[in-house]
């Protein structure tokens, strides 16, 4: 313990007197780099990491206790505060796996528009990644261009439900409006904006920039095995080489129909990752365009019918008496999914989100586990860490891409 | 004679269950797919009951068998990735806790889940030496639940803080926090001789302190800000008069306590 002095102040976060020559910093968890509520402590040999020991639960909101506490529909709006970057991915895991309980299959329509607020919410969570990364490293006017197109993608959200940052834009069972008018072409001119930004600013500005090739290649090196037993997923497993998308493998809504390629990395480094990051938005845009003439030809259909679970359109609940009985039942008491457990994953912007829900046929959920891929990355940072430098560690941080709402929960 | 409340279960409870309700169940399919034979062969006289659930197969194992099945599950089976593991508390109607550990072969695009049923106080072995991902996911296993899980290399809470007691997701622990819960705050930023001025810590989102004088909770009354509380004193707001309705009219019901 130290004893501080005039002579020797006493440093909050740093502790010198050790017998073997380390000193251990306490990183975070008000760190500006460290995303949220990330401590990190770190035992430094030089400015070599020799031990770091992730720190996390201090955005501890207890979510999946909530979730026992709450009916289904009740719960869907906390999901949003799971990975805040990107509300409308958790709304629709959440939602996917209590459809795959219940049996049931949002219509056409609704597929189409959760497809394409799924690929919206993942180009604005790589956009904030690829801002806060480059912010991170060093690299200051990338941040402001980026927020300046993320605006743009959060104003097309706003225009459909109204929320910039909590979506809500799911419902269990398909989507709770239409798209208002105009919002098509909204997306399609905000496509071209976003592959124009991709190629002609982020790109130009970092892809072949020196400092931020020197600053991101070769740290942060994870073998695709490595990569595999820690739990890794999404971007930072397609970083080590291993071509795994469940957009692809284990398809879900339209995916099947799409024509879209999983840009995967060799190199194992962060800058393969950001490559992929960059690549990925192209490949949301190129998703979004095909889904605008699909979109076209669905019915107008928006809620799946399933009369034990969904309520009825507010046309038959306000003019028949049955669907307004089933209505209230649903409100009052909530939906009773049938005895049985679930796993559903899905392909959101930082990994593998899915959820695992343990139904006994009651109103609450009798256990609801998140799995959300920043814990298992968080975890993945002390065998990431060791061995690279002090200056390295706010890469490496960035390139996980680690959201503070879904490791906490 | 009041309402006894069951303390093994604390949660949420549906407030009416009509008497003929016959809960459903999912239906379960036997093991037909080849891959998933393949891996019941593989696991042999381990598996005590398998079947396919929703697109995936579910394999029942004994607690003590746990690392040896996942070692099969890895190396014969191809399933390199834990993605998942946790419990589910059963202990006020076996005694038990059912664990889950959900796994995935990426080459073949199958997930597997095993459980079993662990009796309370029980430990479970790590699975640590085999999946690096189960390092965080048993650390939070314990610290939501209290299960032990031996030869775990750092088995410490990893959310809850440290000096933290009980286990938040059991379903004995109350949603809005317990006992001691409610004074750990208090203890930490002030200590213990401030919890007769400070008071237990109120995690109800509706309560509103009618001595509070510094928040935005003396509705129908002004006061200037930090004043001290003084029912004698209190003067209610006037509000302007309205052709519709009359808002210092006090006639709308008020809830002495909220329910």
């Amino acid at each position: 313990m130290q004893v501080s002095n005039k002579l020797t102040p006493f440093f909050e976060n740093l502790n010198f007197e050790r017998d073997d020559n380390t000193m251990v910093i306490n990183f975070g968890p008000q760190h500006p780099s460290a995303h949220g509520q990330l401590r990190l402590i770190l035992e430094l040999d030089g400015e070599q990491v020799v031990k770091a020991t992730p720190d996390i639960g201090y955005l501890h909101r207890g979510i999946e206790k909530m979730a026992e506490n709450m009916t289904y529909n009740e719960f869907l709006p906390t999901t949003d505060r799971l990975d805040y970057i990107a509300s409308t991915s958790n709304n629709y895991a959440y939602a996917l796996a209590v459809e795959k309980l219940l049996d049931i299959e949002a219509p056409r329509r609704a597929q189409a528009i959760r497809t394409m607020l799924l690929e919206l919410n993942r180009i604005i969570s790589h956009l904030f990644f690829v801002a806060t990364h480059a912010l991170d490293v060093g690299a200051m006017s990338v941040f402001l261009y980026a927020f300046r197109e993320r605006e743009f993608a959060m104003d097309l959200m706003e225009d459909y439900c109204g929320a910039r940052l909590t979506h809500s834009a799911v419902r269990i069972g398909g989507v709770p409006l239409d798209l208002p008018a105009g919002w098509l072409e909204n997306a399609a001119a905000f496509c071209d904006k976003v592959d124009y930004e991709v190629e002609h600013t982020y790109g130009a500005l970092l892809n072949e920039n020196r400092i931020w090739k020197m600053r991101l290649e070769d740290v942060g090196v994870i073998s695709a095995e490595d990569a595999l037993s820690w739990g890794c997923t999404g971007p930072m497993l397609r970083g080590s080489g291993v071509k795994w998308d469940i957009r692809k493998e284990e398809p879900y809504e339209l995916y099947p129909e799409l024509d879209f390629d999983i840009p995967t990395s060799d190199r194992c480094d962060s800058y393969g990752r950001f490559m992929i990051y960059m690549e990925e938005m192209k490949q949301s845009t190129r998703i979004i365009r095909q889904l605008i003439p699909l979109y076209k030809e669905t019915e107008p259909q928006l809620m799946a019918h399933s009369p034990q679970y969904i309520s009825a359109p507010k046309e038959e609940i306000m003019t028949q008496n049955y669907a307004l009985m089933q209505h209230f039942v649903l409100v009052t008491q909530g939906m009773r999914p049938p005895k049985g457990e679930v796993y559903v994953p899905t392909e959101s912007p930082k990994g593998e989100l899915g959820f695992y829900i343990k139904s006994e046929g009651e109103p609450y959920a009798y256990r609801l586990k998140c799995r959300a891929p920043s814990f298992f990355h968080t975890g993945l940072l002390q065998n990431l860490l060791v061995g690279t430098y002090l200056a390295d560690v706010v890469t490496i941080i960035g390139t996980t891409n680690i959201v503070f709402g879904e490791v906490d929960r | 004679m009041r309402k006894y409340v069951p303390k093994d279960n604390v949660q949420k409870k549906a407030y009416y269950t009509d008497r003929f309700h016959v809960v459903p169940s999912v239906p379960r399919a036997e093991v037909t797919d080849a891959h998933f034979a393949s891996v019941v062969t593989a696991l042999g006289n381990d598996v005590k009951e398998a079947y396919i659930e929703i697109g995936q197969l579910v394999v029942h194992i004994d607690p003590t068998r746990n690392f040896d099945v996942m070692k099969t599950l890895k190396e014969t089976c191809g399933y390199t990735q834990c993605s998942e593991q946790s419990a589910v508390d059963y202990l006020a109607k076996d005694n038990e806790f059912e664990l889950f550990w959900q796994l995935l072969n990426i080459t073949e695009a199958k997930r597997v889940r095993v459980v079993c049923r662990l009796a309370n106080g029980a430990a479970i072995e790590s699975i640590e030496p085999l999946f690096k991902s189960a390092n965080f996911a048993e650390r939070e296993m314990f610290d939501m639940f209290g299960i032990k899980v031996n030869n775990h290399p750092y088995l410490k809470r990893i959310i809850m803080p440290d000096d933290w007691e009980g286990h938040p997701l059991l379903k004995t622990y109350p949603l809005h926090g317990d006992e001691f819960a409610s004074w750990y705050e208090v203890d930490k930023i002030f200590g213990k001789e401030y919890r007769d001025i400070i008071g237990p810590e109120n995690r109800d989102p509706g309560k509103v302190d009618i001595k509070d004088t510094k928040r935005f909770s003396r509705i129908g009354y002004e006061v200037p800000f930090g004043a001290e509380y003084n029912a004698d004193e209190e003067v209610p707001v006037e509000y302007s008069e309205t052709a519709l309705v009359n808002y210092n009219k006090k006639t709308s019901k008020q809830l002495d306590e909220r329910r």
